[in-house]
């Protein structure tokens, strides 16, 4: 444990929210600038990540735990699926986002904001999922804890 | 594309992979079973009226996504080959469904059921879109959404082998994809376009280039190893052996099927502007893989122990017969390939599905232990009987119409050397079937033999469905013939 390393503590506190910031600012300014659902993903992911890595994994289970990070990772797909089937139902095609709005480019503004969100959603839930199932390893149990599945 | 967007194309997909994360959230293993049930059942009541569809108007069935016209946009497109690679998946799938909910309570732990089926969805949301998309990338991103949820499949088998055959085929199926890609990313530099029709209008004009035999390169070899073509088959014995048998039974009558549409994709429509079988040096090599793969897979096949192993050493044989089918390269040829991809599916399906209720009743997993099986689960050991003699082509089996099929289309390319070499290994079929029917109804039950466990119903049912299929489909071969012929004639005219 780190206990005694109050500078990497309080440092990752720090920076914590920033990060978690700036991923939102990736995400929804992904439109305009570089960035998009991924990379937002990403960022909002290393946020958890380094939580985990300085207050332990088990602390990082509780602020966020798998249930939650695995109904992130599905809820984001079916955000993705859910625009496309809405488009489907306004009587356009698949993913078609001119009918999500009234003007076709306040609907493709829209259509790309929900999918993006969608994206980043379930990425970051998929990289603590990842990261919760390796750090698990040296846990010592030879599998996943009984909350992981 | 002008045509009118047939709504039914992008259904057959979304349902299946939006059912995924249903399945995840209900973190329950009965709901996640009903929700991928009724999907399953929807999407093959849809991909029979769009296979009905195809064979009323001999028309290619369009969608765009998004509303973006081909070839910017991504289209779908499916014709009667992708049919009947569709009606495949979708009909194993919702048998496969039928068959899983006792079987999977008994071989995957209880807390991770739910997850099994969000994959199981995955995977055939993953086949059903390789089989109708029209366009290079976005079949491989099916391709990996297909194989990553199979790499998963395998490795929840219970035993600790499983996780190392998974790894194995994470490693041989990434190699594969990624020589796929590679090949894409060759065409896309030399023709600037994605889009299958639209690459093969534009590829004749490079065709000569060293890029573009380089691509051909790594498509095919990137495909071969997906569809385990000898002798890049290694991943698959240990995945079949050692995956649960649910995942077993799909993938064995699917994924490779699918690999192999794939393929003729590749020669036929990509390059089907350019007669690849003259420009290329084709022909010799697949001829020689799928013979090794004939022969060779079959004698392995005679010496293994484990059950599973055994059909899955005769599954890579069966590649073989496919693939010469496609090596031919005639349209008979062509269709002998292309009606084994359905045949092999109801025989390997039904095996496989009577090897998983073996494991249920008896907790079967070798030769050995099917002493006297026939006796004391006659149901079952028959439906395997009933499938063996379609892996050997007795007439009257499914089996029977392939190889007529390949053979008539040797000799009428005048190869009678592979006519001779498709029945002489089909003896070897006989061998290794034989081995099996001689323990199971000739050795007596061992002293101590436990009574079977009663194997359920809804196990027993969808086993017989496709043994009886393989039956009808052997007496009554018209419609698949009729659908596998007129897939070979457009495939043979270039799309």
């Amino acid at each position: 444990m780190m206990h005694q390393k109050s500078v990497l503590r309080v440092v990752s506190k720090l920076l914590i929210p920033p990060i978690l910031l700036f991923a939102l600012y990736v995400q929804f300014h992904g439109d305009f600038g570089p960035g998009g659902g991924f990379q937002a993903g990403v960022i909002f992911a290393t946020a958890f990540i380094l939580y985990g890595l300085i207050f332990g994994v088990a602390t990082a289970r509780r602020v966020i735990p798998a249930a939650a990070t695995r109904t992130m990772l599905s809820l984001g797909l079916l955000l993705y699926g859910g625009t496309g089937i809405w488009s489907l139902l306004l009587g356009g095609e698949f993913l078609d986002y001119n009918l999500l709005a009234s003007t076709p480019s306040a609907g493709q503004h829209l259509g790309i904001l929900l999918v993006e969100f969608g994206v980043g959603m379930t990425v970051a839930g998929a990289m603590t999922t990842i990261f919760y199932t390796f750090a698990a390893q040296t846990l010592g149990g030879d599998d996943t804890p009984k909350e992981e599945v | 594309m002008t045509a009118e967007p047939n709504i039914f194309l992008i259904l057959l997909v979304i349902i299946p992979l939006m059912a995924a994360p249903i399945c995840v959230l209900t973190r329950n293993a009965n709901v996640a079973w009903s929700i991928s049930m009724a999907v399953a059942w929807a999407v093959l009541g849809i991909a029979i009226k769009l296979v009905m569809e195809l064979s009323a108007h001999d028309k290619v069935l369009y969608y765009r996504i998004g509303g973006w016209d081909a070839p910017w946009g991504i289209e779908y497109a499916l014709d009667k080959v992708g049919g009947l690679v569709i009606l495949v998946v979708a009909s194993i799938g919702a048998l496969t469904l039928t068959y899983a909910k006792r079987s999977v309570e008994k071989e995957i732990t209880s807390e991770r059921i739910y997850l099994f089926y969000a994959m199981l969805m995955l995977c055939i949301s993953g086949l059903l879109g390789i089989a109708i998309t029209g366009d290079a990338f976005n079949l491989f991103v099916f391709m990996e959404i297909s194989s990553l949820s199979s790499y998963v499949l395998i490795s929840l088998g219970k035993d600790k082998r499983a996780l190392t055959s998974a790894f194995n085929y994470l490693i041989m199926g990434t190699i594969g994809a990624t020589f796929y890609i590679i090949g894409v990313g060759m065409m896309y530099m030399m023709t600037g376009t994605l889009n299958i029709a639209d690459l093969s209008s534009i590829l004749p004009a490079v065709a000569d280039t060293r890029t573009i035999l380089v691509a051909l390169a790594f498509l095919t070899v990137g495909i071969s190893l997906k569809l385990a073509l000898f002798p890049l088959h290694m991943w698959l014995p240990g995945a079949y052996a050692f995956a649960p048998s649910v995942v077993t039974i799909f993938l064995a009558a699917t994924a490779t099927k699918v690999s192999l549409y794939v393929l003729i994709r590749i020669f036929f429509t990509m390059f089907g502007r350019i007669d690849v079988f003259e420009t290329f040096p084709l022909q010799p090599v697949l001829f020689g893989m799928a013979l090794a793969a004939m022969f060779i897979a079959s004698l392995a096949a005679i010496w293994q122990q484990n059950i599973k192993r055994m059909l899955a050493y005769s599954s890579i044989a069966q590649v073989g017969y496919m693939v010469l089918g496609i090596a031919i390269a005639t349209e008979a040829g062509l269709t002998g390939g292309i009606i084994h991809i359905f045949n092999h599916a109801l025989i390997k399906g039904s095996m496989f599905m009577a090897v998983g209720a073996m494991a249920f009743g008896l907790g079967v997993t070798t030769i050995n232990d099917m002493a006297g099986i026939g006796r004391r689960m006659p149901l079952v050991m028959a439906a395997f009987v009933v499938g063996g003699l379609g892996l050997i082509g007795i007439p009257l089996t499914v089996g029977f119409v392939s190889k007529w099929a390949l053979v008539s289309a040797a000799l009428d390319a005048e190869m009678w050397p592979l006519a001779a070499l498709i029945l002489l290994s089909s003896l070897l079929a006989v061998i290794y079937v034989w081995r099996v029917v001689e323990v199971a109804y000739m050795r007596p039950s061992p002293e101590n033999a436990k009574q079977p466990v009663q194997v359920p119903f809804s196990m027993l049912a969808p086993m017989w469905v496709l043994a009886l299929a393989s039956v009808w489909f052997g007496a009554n071969a018209t419609f698949t013939m009729d659908l596998a012929h007129s897939a070979a004639g457009h495939l043979m005219e270039g799309f």
